[in-house]
């Protein structure tokens, strides 16, 4: 409470250092905690994934103990870029950052809220990267399927601190999306109607519902899950009346949405970075953030095309296979709508541009490999498939992570002060470009060629591919390590940043305080013409 | 455009295809692209469709990396230092939401064909049951006198010269050319997927539940395939071997296979032969 006794009377009065960073109610510092703890929480789950690239690069097994361990690692490697690197990084990080801002808001709407949903964050991830230290590890994949992750296939504490981690992180998001929720839909300032909002709050907007109505259904999924291993219920074991298909029902309905959540907040960046490096408004604005709503709407009705091998009804098949197809419309009308955007516009290919152009070349083809994958009858021979995992490297990897360096960019000058060096950013974007695509683009042949996915050894006419894309995967992590090297530069040595350092292409209200801003960013709320 | 180009590579790997006379292979190839030839009808049929979507998405790839590459040359900060202010083309707007709708129905419906000729057998010649067990399979012939038998992965140092290393089996097992299997999977414990890529054909193995498909080898050939739903330690050492064969071959196969695996036929009390002993879990280890 001394906190807000003091408050008053200082223009920009900051608390010490723990009062500033562990009882942040603060959205620009927990925004900041959010990002630092995404790229640390990054670094682990990229090591995960140099392991596994190194295991592959060649066959037999080399630096597995056994298959236990692999698909430990690689249940691991998938629960922590979705939950503690994309998410962190996109919502909690420049969606706690910039909402507020942009709507012309002094805070969240909830600030010791806020305080929590981050917080919860560190022991959700504790636990899962020491799942990976415990017992033989939880190996079941990220989408731990029962009855492999039943009691008598992952004995041991490992799993249950798994789901646990799933819990934190999940009551996390449930409380971040109802932050999100109420402050745009309460705190905006006066005069920003809702079809005035920057389409990065529209996105944060859809991703909070998504969040809100899926991350329930695992959360519930997984305490059936945990009570079918330690307190002898049998929802999905069949031996006691439970179904295995059930979960996987559950956990789709769940898992499709996340999929939307990954990359929505990165279609906002994108609109702003491509508005702004083009000097022009975006190119059909209600289209585009209605476009959101609906992949956001649609997206829940489509999730068994996940199970298309699971034995579900052929007519259900036909149903869930054209529901998917319908989700390509919106998502062309944002790819076409960005293209119009840079037509006519006056376009600098700076690093956020480079990552934003990037992003919509790559999110087309993880999108037009998706469009093949929505056809059961391919996927008949696809699913679960190396097509698959280039599938959805090309969407996350390439697609959410190029967001989160597109935003990075365009916003660490605001965020920090200081400015980015343009020749490095540069530099990293074509040692990340290279690395991913030549990393992922080689597993749509190992998939045509149906090299399983969750294999740490393969038949040996599959050697070379892999060995190309584990060549790729060190440039890649070797621009990641770069990228923390500019990263360095920037907050050692960048050059000061102006309140709009990029000029009259930008004019979301992010630009209209200082760089960065003051630790309470409005003293009197903004009006919006 | 890199992708675009290599993935215009992959379309000629698609037309791999092998002579009718000499028992085919279905397995992957070194550098193979595309997808594993095609040894039945339902891999025919997935291999046609799949050009078809595949000329559908790369025609998609590069027309959207054009637009790109012609934004950034043309409307350069140096060539353009104007920027228009057009933000709205109700026309365009409208073409580019239909344009799709149209080529996804060209997609969907060749595609609902495909999935309902593939989902069940019309008049089946016989049925094969498929159960998944950490980590082998088991074959049941309800029809050929209702026998079983196991089939177990080959370890590296059996292998005899020529063989797939990670892709051989002790027992494959044998269907005659042209005939038309229907299939059903089940689980023995923790789900697998019975997954025949040159075949077209895979289904998860689920406890508790019976799943059903078919499949058809229209050339003689061998046709392998690997678990593919994570299924444990040893999920990726668990190969299937499916030899399409004569029909007379077949018959003796079966015939001999009847008195071999007679223990296994319910109701018979012959007696069990030596059983092999359980799979040990595979280790790095183990390999050297």
């Amino acid at each position: 409470m001394a906190y807000a006794a003091d408050a008053h009377g200082h223009d920009d009065h900051k608390p010490n250092f723990v009062n500033r960073w562990l009882f942040s109610t603060n959205h620009k510092d927990i925004g900041t905690l959010y990002i630092i703890f995404s790229l640390f929480a990054a670094l682990v789950g990229v090591g995960l994934s140099f392991l596994m690239r190194l295991e592959l690069q060649s066959p037999g097994l080399q630096i597995f103990a056994d298959g236990q361990m692999w698909n430990a690692y690689v249940s691991a490697h998938g629960l922590i870029m979705v939950f503690f690197v994309i998410m962190p990084a996109l919502i909690g990080g420049f969606g706690n950052w910039f909402v507020p801002i942009m709507i012309g808001a002094p805070d969240m709407a909830f600030p010791r809220l806020n305080n929590i949903s981050f917080w919860l964050l560190v022991p959700a991830f504790l636990l899962l990267g020491g799942s990976l230290f415990v017992g033989g590890g939880a190996g079941a994949g990220w989408t731990i399927y029962p009855p492999l992750s039943d009691s008598t296939y992952q004995p041991g504490p490992a799993m249950d601190m798994a789901l646990f981690a799933l819990h934190l992180a999940g009551a996390s998001s449930i409380l971040g999306a109802a932050n999100f929720i109420t402050t745009i839909f309460n705190m905006r300032a006066p005069g920003m109607t809702l079809h005035k909002m920057p389409l990065f709050v529209w996105s944060m907007l859809v991703t909070a519902f998504l969040l809100l109505l899926a991350v329930p259904v695992l959360g519930g999924a997984i305490t059936m899950l945990i009570t079918d291993r330690n307190f002898g219920t049998a929802f999905f074991d069949p031996a006691g009346g439970g179904d295995p298909v059930l979960f996987q029902h559950l956990f789709w309905f769940f898992g499709h949405p996340e999929v939307y959540i990954m990359i929505l907040p990165a279609f906002g960046i994108v609109s702003h970075v491509i508005s702004t490096f083009s000097r022009k408004p975006v190119f059909g604005y209600l289209g585009m953030a209605y476009a959101m709503v609906a992949i956001g709407v649609v997206g829940f009705v489509v999730w068994a095309h996940h199970m298309y091998t699971s034995g579900i009804d052929v007519d259900t098949r036909a149903y869930f296979m054209a529901a998917t197809m319908v989700i390509a419309v919106p998502t062309g009308i944002k790819i076409f709508s960005w293209i119009a955007t840079m037509w006519g516009g006056s376009i600098k290919m700076d690093t956020p541009m480079l990552f934003s152009v990037g992003f919509i070349f790559l999110f087309t083809v993880g999108g037009v490999t998706g469009v093949v994958l929505a056809n059961a009858g391919i996927t008949q021979i696809l699913h679960n498939t190396y097509y698959v995992v280039a599938h959805f490297h090309y969407v996350l990897s390439l697609g959410a992570v190029f967001g989160i360096y597109a935003g990075i960019y365009y916003w660490i000058g605001k965020m920090s002060g200081r400015q980015y060096p343009e020749r490095l950013g540069k530099i990293h974007f074509w040692l990340t470009f290279v690395g991913v695509n030549l990393t992922f683009f080689p597993m749509h042949f190992l998939g045509n060629q149906g090299m399983p996915r969750r294999y740490p050894d393969y038949p040996d006419a599959m050697t070379g591919w892999n060995m190309v894309a584990s060549v790729g995967s060190y440039i890649a992590i070797a621009s990641f390590l770069f990228f923390f090297y500019v990263m360095w530069v920037t907050l050692r040595r960048g050059e000061q940043a102006a309140p709009n350092y990029w000029g009259e292409g930008a004019t979301t209200l992010e630009w209209q305080v200082s760089s960065p801003p003051p630790f309470h960013t409005f003293d009197e709320l903004p009006r919006i013409r | 455009m890199m992708a675009a180009v290599l993935l215009a590579g992959a379309g000629n790997a698609f037309a791999q295809t092998a002579p009718a006379t000499e028992p085919m292979v279905g397995a992957p190839v070194p550098w193979g692209m595309g997808l594993q030839t095609s040894g039945g009808p339902i891999k025919d049929a997935i291999g046609d469709f799949n050009t078809l979507v595949f000329n559908i998405i790369v025609a998609i790839t590069i027309f959207v990396a054009l637009l790109l590459a012609w934004c950034i040359w043309r409307y350069n900060a140096n060539r353009n230092p104007v920027p228009s202010r057009t933000s709205h083309h109700t026309g365009l707007e409208i073409a580019w939401t239909v344009v799709p709708v149209l080529i996804l129905v060209v997609i969907a419906i060749p595609s609902f064909r495909l999935i309902y000729y593939q989902d069940r057998a019309r008049d089946a010649d016989f049925t094969i049951n498929v159960t998944g067990h950490q980590w082998y399979w088991n074959y049941r012939m309800p029809d050929h006198g209702n026998f079983a038998f196991d089939s177990r992965p080959v370890f590296d140092e059996d292998l005899t010269p020529g063989q797939f290393r990670n892709l051989e089996v002790d027992e494959p097992l044998l269907i005659p050319v042209g005939a038309t299997v229907r299939v059903l999977t089940q689980g023995a414990d923790v789900i697998h997927s019975f997954f025949i890529p040159s075949l077209g054909v895979q289904r998860y193995n689920i406890p508790g539940r019976t799943l059903e498909t078919w499949m058809r080898a229209d050339r003689p050939g061998t046709f392998y395939g690997q678990c593919n739903q994570i299924c444990g330690t040893n999920h990726w050492f668990m190969p299937i071997v499916i030899r399409a064969v004569p029909q007379e071959e077949f018959n003796a196969w079966a015939e001999a296979a009847r008195t071999r695996f007679a223990h296994t036929i319910p109701g018979n009390n012959a007696p069990a032969l030596a059983m092999p002993a359980a799979n040990p879990i595979r280790t790095a280890a183990a390999q050297q």
